[in-house]
């Protein structure tokens, strides 16, 4: 069958399926709209974690980055990964036992103040609208890469989609698709990578490939690698050879800065609500203990093979394109030039560099993400430290060169002083996961299978994100703020009125989302940094402190939160906007890091005014010392 | 004496996760940032030991050290009887 044909059917299908599974588990109630119930098994809230987890941006970009930075991205694999461990020990249980629906919920009642819960949900849509921005843009580009559409026309596709299971099923529909998502899109990163792994290594685990040896001598425009070298080793002597300052395998960051770095990470996913939220649907406490070792371990099937795709993608590049002649790679495939490929590639002899076997390269400078900029005229692909040319490539509409490129229209940028090979190549960095079936020679199948699962991988964020920003809305700032009453405490809305509010606020959100989508604000890579360091600038300490301090009041939990966020807030806005050079630094430190030292005052600053001032009531310290004994918790419930 | 109890289940609950901890830091602060170049003297297979505990090992560790919390908490709360 023809690529786009494919790509309809495995997108058309999947869709199919979440659709479906949202009709399946339609909500009834705001206990279904909010925790599902509560009676999600702890695997499937690990896959539905995992999936909830793993954005477009993982999927897609977190390879290339990865690949680019070598060592150094170590923190964000360490840091997206080992924020679970504090989520299993410091966080989920307790909270599980607690036994609400929403983050602010928790803070609301611990610290008996509905100042507290405002701050909190503040926070909670501030954090998630931040971060759902990028996913929405996500999807708009996931579609219109691989269905020809329209970026806007994805977004709109897209919010369609979480439309109908967001809204409809909330959290038990939601839960349910992700569990479908995260399926869809580990098979699709894993295998691809594992055939990539095989050609490279002949290791069937990219993992071990990783630590492997390549199949096949290659030629790196200045020394033949020969067969047998580790993938790494080759990869160090290569960057060397070709005049990059740092072999892949060394760190370039300070010590400092990555530590902090990883630290506001970790700090910051144990901290995002729409991760927390998902240990509420869990049965038991130690159903919510266990269930963050199922996440983790579906997370870690892609967080571990995708540094070896980063490394094996990095390779791949100077393997295949150095010196390869442009003209002849790229060129059209006769039949029996295919049947030879297939052939060769049957007995397991390298193709890679082979006359046709380089259409990805075309196709991929086709839509934009690849150009190349033939500066010594000699037909040929030079890969090489330093940039090609200034900024993306811009190309002079269809125009092509006298090898058949297309004509760039950017400024040529000479070879750093005393380098021998000129750099003459852009490879946007998302190229190391998308091309990865055509390098590998894989059927259109596995194509259409990245389609679907990059798809997946962005809705089932985007969904988990909107749940919790309509949450926040229709049951802690509706429910238990603007409708409460002031005798019982409890809210006026009936369960059938919340619902329907929490639909609405849903509804809403997508709105927004989508807004954002389609007009991106121009500061969407920085405001990661934004989500990730308030997250851990106030949730993570607050709930802790509201867990592990039985004389933590009101009056330093709200000091602490205010503090915290103000100084990383601050900090980020006069870093990163104020002086657009990012120059702008106290002690030298990082916007990425400040998270930490936001968490580190609001500690200080939480403790110190909580002793200064009376004791929380006795019913909150009995209420504390419940929350750390398992036995008893029910099904989560609204008042 | 029920209180007591929910006492020293606390305080074994906080001995287990500070142990953990210990082992938590080392293998992602202590091994993947802190003392990484060190670590990278040492050959691992076709890996450098640091650049291996950064990208691969410190994840291990993590997972490993979730399941073993569950397991023992599982147990503690059953020493105390406090189980669901």
């Amino acid at each position: 069958m023809e690529l786009q044909s494919l790509i309809y059917l495995f997108v058309g299908a999947s869709f199919a399926l979440y659709i479906g599974i949202a009709i399946w588990a339609k909500a009834g109630s705001t206990s279904d709209f909010y925790v599902a119930g509560g009676g999600v098994s702890p695997v499937a809230n690990g896959m539905a974690t995992a999936a909830d987890w793993m954005s477009a941006a993982s999927f897609i970009s977190l390879a290339g980055i990865v690949s680019l930075l070598g060592r150094d991205s170590g923190a964000y694999l360490m840091g997206w990964t080992g924020g679970y461990v504090l989520l299993a020990m410091l966080l989920a249980p307790y909270l599980r036992k607690f036994g609400k629906f929403t983050v602010p919920d928790f803070v609301g009642d611990r610290y008996y103040s509905d100042v507290a819960r405002t701050v909190a949900v503040i926070c909670v849509i501030f954090v998630s609208f931040t971060y759902v921005a990028g996913q929405m843009r996500g999807v708009g580009i996931v579609f219109s890469r691989f269905l020809q559409v329209d970026i806007n026309t994805g977004v709109i596709l897209g919010m369609g989609i979480v439309f109908v299971y967001a809204v409809l099923g909330g959290m038990k529909g939601i839960t349910y698709t992700q569990v479908a998502q995260y399926c869809v899109l580990i098979v699709a990163y894993t295998i691809p990578a594992i055939f990539l792994s095989l050609q490279v290594t002949g290791d069937f685990l990219p993992q071990i490939g990783f630590g492997g040896t390549i199949e096949f001598a290659f030629d790196n425009g200045v020394r033949e690698i020969p067969a047998g070298t580790y993938v790494l080793h080759a990869l160090d002597q290569s960057f060397k050879d070709l005049g990059f300052s740092i072999p892949y395998t060394e760190g370039r960051a300070g010590v400092w800065d990555t530590f902090l770095l990883t630290v506001a990470l970790m700090c910051g996913t144990a901290g995002l609500p729409h991760v927390i939220v998902r240990f509420f649907t869990v049965p038991r406490v130690r159903d919510a203990r266990i269930s963050a070792g199922w996440a983790l371990l579906f997370i870690a099937l892609l967080y571990t093979v995708c540094p070896a795709v980063g490394a094996f993608g990095r390779l791949n590049v100077i393997k295949n394109l150095q010196n390869n002649d442009y003209a002849t790679w790229t060129q059209e495939c006769t039949a029996d030039q295919r049947a030879e490929v297939d052939a060769m590639i049957a007995q397991g002899i390298d193709t890679a560099r082979m006359p046709c076997r380089g259409q990805w390269f075309a196709t991929w400078e086709n839509s934009g993400l690849i150009g190349w900029m033939d500066k010594n005229g000699d037909g040929k692909i030079q890969v090489a430290n330093g940039a090609a040319f200034e900024g993306k490539p811009t190309f002079d509409g269809d125009a092509r060169g006298p090898s058949g490129e297309r004509v760039l229209t950017n400024t040529p940028l000479p070879a750093p002083a005393g380098q021998a090979i000129e750099n003459e190549v852009y490879v946007d960095r998302d190229i190391i996961v998308l091309a990865n079936p055509e390098i590998a020679a894989l059927p259109n199948w596995v194509i259409a299978l990245i389609a679907a699962g990059g798809l997946a991988a962005a809705l089932s964020t985007a969904a988990g994100l909107l749940l919790v920003i309509s949450s926040s809305i229709s049951h802690d700032l509706l429910g238990r703020v603007m409708f409460k009453d002031p005798e019982t405490g409890r809210s006026k809305l009936t369960d059938g009125q919340e619902l329907m509010a929490a639909r609405i606020a849903a509804a809403c959100a997508i709105g927004v989302a989508g807004y954002l989508g389609i007009n991106p604000p121009g500061f969407v890579a920085q405001v990661v940094a934004f989500a990730f360091g308030l997250a851990a600038a106030s949730f993570f300490p607050v709930i802790i402190n509201g867990v592990f301090d039985k004389r933590m009041n009101k009056e330093g939990a709200i000091a602490g939160m205010l503090v915290g966020l103000s100084v990383t807030f601050i900090y980020i806005v006069l870093n990163v906007f104020v002086d657009k050079s990012g120059t702008f630094k106290v002690f030298s430190i990082e916007a990425t890091g400040i998270g930490t030292i936001g968490m580190v005052i609001h500690f200080i600053v939480a403790y110190v005014v909580s002793r200064a001032t009376a004791e929380p009531p006795q019913e909150i310290q009995e209420m504390v010392e419940s929350i750390r004994i398992p036995r008893g918790a029910g099904a989560a419930t609204a008042h | 004496m029920e209180e007591q109890k929910a006492q020293a289940y606390w305080q074994e609950n906080i001995r287990t996760i500070m142990q953990l901890m210990v082992v938590w830091f080392v293998a992602s602060y202590g091994c993947g940032v802190l003392f990484v170049d060190l670590l990278d003297t040492i050959a691992f297979g076709g890996f450098k030991l640091g650049f291996w505990f950064a990208q691969q090992g410190s994840i291990y560790v993590f997972l490993i050290l979730i399941f073993v919390y569950a397991k023992r908490m599982n147990a503690i709360d059953e020493k105390y009887d406090v189980h669901e």
